[in-house]
């Protein structure tokens, strides 16, 4: 009998004494399920997937350009207030659902225009600050010795300063901006993933099936990028998506200070920044961009969160 | 223990020496010249020479690394470019503002995030959970910047001529003034580094009111300082809150609270006498990690609020290229995050023996 019959007359026989029924759950089958149990998950999910696609269709969803002025198109002022006329506001004034800003632009299409900037921030961040991180936490745990050390040692000053304020003065010395805000945060994150990844593969490198690798000949590397790294991703996984709210968060903090977006681009941290000595005359110009900032760090919080359950049920009720 | 303690503040040391090396690097990367900043965009190079010599700007850098590090051990900081006047003196003017915001606000942050932490726990999966930590998810997700700026709108304009009313920036009213304890009591100060540390303790206005029983001066600078401890406040609060509930749940399944249920102890004493102590252990690491939390956040929220403080000092610094209150600024508040995280390294081997052995 060749092998493929045995499989097949195998796999017959166990349908008929249903001993295989259904497919086993994988790994990664049974976290998907836990997920969807979780609430405060799906809620995180559903706001980010909300946002990305107000990011996608930024262009469709927005009345106007971002940086479009009103002044002469539109019988509007500048930091008029929220105009919508589903709620009462006359039918002949033009409406613009969170008002307009300083330079008599349509708040709404800034803040839809925002998230694109927001989004693509802290994904590239947390990318750079993941693929270095635990690339540099990978080596050190696998390797040990000396250069264990010194790259451990190196971690724990970025972590001896209060982060901001380093990536306040990375930016002081790259110079303000978008890309220099990114690196900046990606350089002060690094080292909470190298130190979970080294974690992860320090402990992993001492199982047996890493042992097992070795005693059949496999060369170090093979085991560190085939055995162990695979192995490793679960928690890097959750603090990549913790993570990305934290970027965002800094981001529009350095923004705020000045250091991040620059304008007329519309960023939620600079928009707030820029009218924020109007808070007295036109709150709405401070109140939503920040209410966009706290919405999509919260959705990233609750899908890590429910990530995190998901993945490691033995963690965190 | 002793053998613990000097284990882990040796190793605090290498850090230490690590943060004043970066610090003096990145500050030297700053693109612009310090003569130029100095002296003006059009200074001779003759002028910039005699600059760069007086300043110790002409040796090697590792020269000028070395005779730095002698500097920062010596408590010599420089003198600031803009102000013409020494980094001490202005650490002492503005420290004890971040000091105070601080502490308020990891004050609020404990005294209400632990309780928080451990009603949520205690009444599991119930509605009070689910608000409690409902509330705590939105806390780690606001800007402090915009919570601050909420806040003053709300206690500086809506509640305007109640008594809510709350002023939205600066340490003290215009025209109230805080007497430093030394001159309420008449004493005469030599010049020194006694004066200086006088002049530091008595800066701390709500400390200093208190001594004195300046109660007028006490009460107006309670009232600055709550919007902006609040605002600073709330990411440490929801974080302690969380951590709590978790450690706090995760020590309630262990096999000692059900034999300390078994022997017959009550539900109360089982939470603070088995729990809690238990439980206060991540909670404790996770109060000393609030700590950098708060000194950046200090930079937002010095802003908001106006409030001249080492946050806000160290921003203007680092934007007008003021290298010597930018190195000695950050050397200070890096070295007191160190400081505090070791504290609760200590902290953490007195409560667990276990970790002392490691």
């Amino acid at each position: 009998m060749s092998l493929r019959e045995t499989t097949e007359s195998l796999e017959e026989l166990a349908a008929q004494s249903n001993l295989i029924t259904t497919k086993p759950s994988s790994q990664w089958r049974l976290a998907l399920r836990r997920f969807r149990q979780r609430k405060s998950g799906m809620i995180g999910l559903f706001i980010v997937s909300s946002l990305v696609v107000m990011a996608v269709f930024a262009p469709l969803i927005a009345p106007y350009h971002p940086n479009e002025v009103l002044i002469g198109k539109e019988e509007v002022g500048p930091r008029d207030p929220p105009c919508v006329h589903l709620f009462g506001c006359d039918e002949a004034t033009p409406q613009h659902i969170l008002g307009t800003d300083g330079n008599v632009r349509d708040e709404f299409s800034r803040v839809v225009f925002g998230s694109r900037v927001s989004l693509t921030l802290g994904f590239f961040t947390v990318t750079i600050a993941l693929l270095i991180g635990s690339l540099l936490g990978a080596l050190a745990g696998y390797t040990g010795g000396w250069f264990d050390n010194v790259i451990m040692r190196i971690m724990d000053v970025i972590l001896g300063f209060p982060s901001l304020l380093l990536a306040i003065a990375i930016v002081a010395v790259l110079g303000p901006g978008l890309e220099n805000a990114l690196i900046a945060i990606a350089i002060v994150t690094i080292p909470a993933y190298a130190r979970v990844m080294r974690a992860q593969v320090l402990s992993i490198k001492e199982s047996d099936y890493v042992s097992a690798s070795l005693a059949l000949g496999a060369a170090p590397r093979q085991i560190l990028w085939r055995r162990v790294v695979p192995n490793a991703l679960t928690p890097l996984v959750v603090l990549a998506t913790l993570g990305i709210a934290t970027a965002i968060l800094e981001a529009a903090g350095l923004s705020f200070l000045g250091l991040g977006a620059q304008p007329p681009t519309a960023e939620w941290g600079s928009m707030l920044a820029s009218e924020r000595n109007q808070l007295f005359t036109a709150p709405h110009l401070v109140f939503f961009p920040g209410l966009a900032i706290m919405i999509t760090v919260l959705g990233f919080n609750l899908m890590g969160d429910g990530l995190r359950d998901a993945l490691d049920p033995t963690l965190n009720r | 223990m002793l053998g613990f303690i000097t284990r882990r503040t040796l190793l605090a040391i290498p850090v230490l020496i690590g943060i004043v090396i970066v610090v003096f690097l990145l500050v030297r990367a700053i693109p612009g010249d310090p003569c130029t900043a100095m002296l003006g965009e059009r200074a001779t190079e003759e002028a910039c020479d005699r600059f760069n010599e007086a300043n110790g700007l002409d040796e090697p850098i590792w020269t000028q690394l070395t005779i730095y590090m002698g500097n920062v051990v010596t408590f010599d900081l420089g003198e600031s470019v803009r102000f013409s006047r020494p980094v001490n003196q202005l650490l002492i003017e503005r420290l004890p503002l971040t000091i105070e915001l601080a502490l308020s606000a990891l004050t609020i942050a404990v005294v209400v995030g632990v309780p928080l932490g451990i009603i949520s726990a205690r009444r599991h999966n119930t509605a009070v959970d689910t608000a409690t930590m409902a509330f705590a998810n939105v806390g780690v997700s606001m800007p402090v910047f915009w919570l601050g700026l909420m806040l003053a709108y709300l206690f500086a304009v809506v509640f305007k001529d109640t008594p809510f009313a709350l002023p939205p920036s600066g340490r003290l009213t215009a025209g109230v003034f805080s007497t430093p304890y030394y001159e309420a009591w008449g004493w005469t100060l030599q010049e020194g580094f006694w004066a200086k540390y006088h002049e530091f303790v008595g800066n701390h206005y709500i400390f200093n009111a208190v001594i004195t029983r300046d109660w007028t001066v006490l009460n107006d600078a309670v009232r600055h300082m709550i919007l902006p401890a609040v605002a600073l406040a709330t990411i440490p609060l929801a974080i302690i809150a969380r951590i709590t509930r978790s450690s706090l749940l995760e020590v309630m399944g262990k096999d000692y609270i059900r034999t300390a249920r078994a022997k017959g102890a009550n539900e109360q004493r089982v939470v603070r006498r088995h729990a809690l102590r238990n439980a206060m252990l991540p909670v404790v690491t996770i109060i000393g990690l609030q700590m950098g939390l708060l000194l950046g956040g200090a930079v937002l929220t010095e802003t908001v609020f106006n409030l001249a403080g080492v946050g806000r000092a160290l921003f203007d610094a680092i934007t007008g290229r003021d290298y010597a209150v930018v190195q000695g600024f950050t050397v200070v508040v890096a070295a007191g995050y160190v400081v505090v995280n070791l504290l609760v390294d200590l902290s953490y081997g007195y409560l667990d023996p276990r970790i002392r052995v490691k």
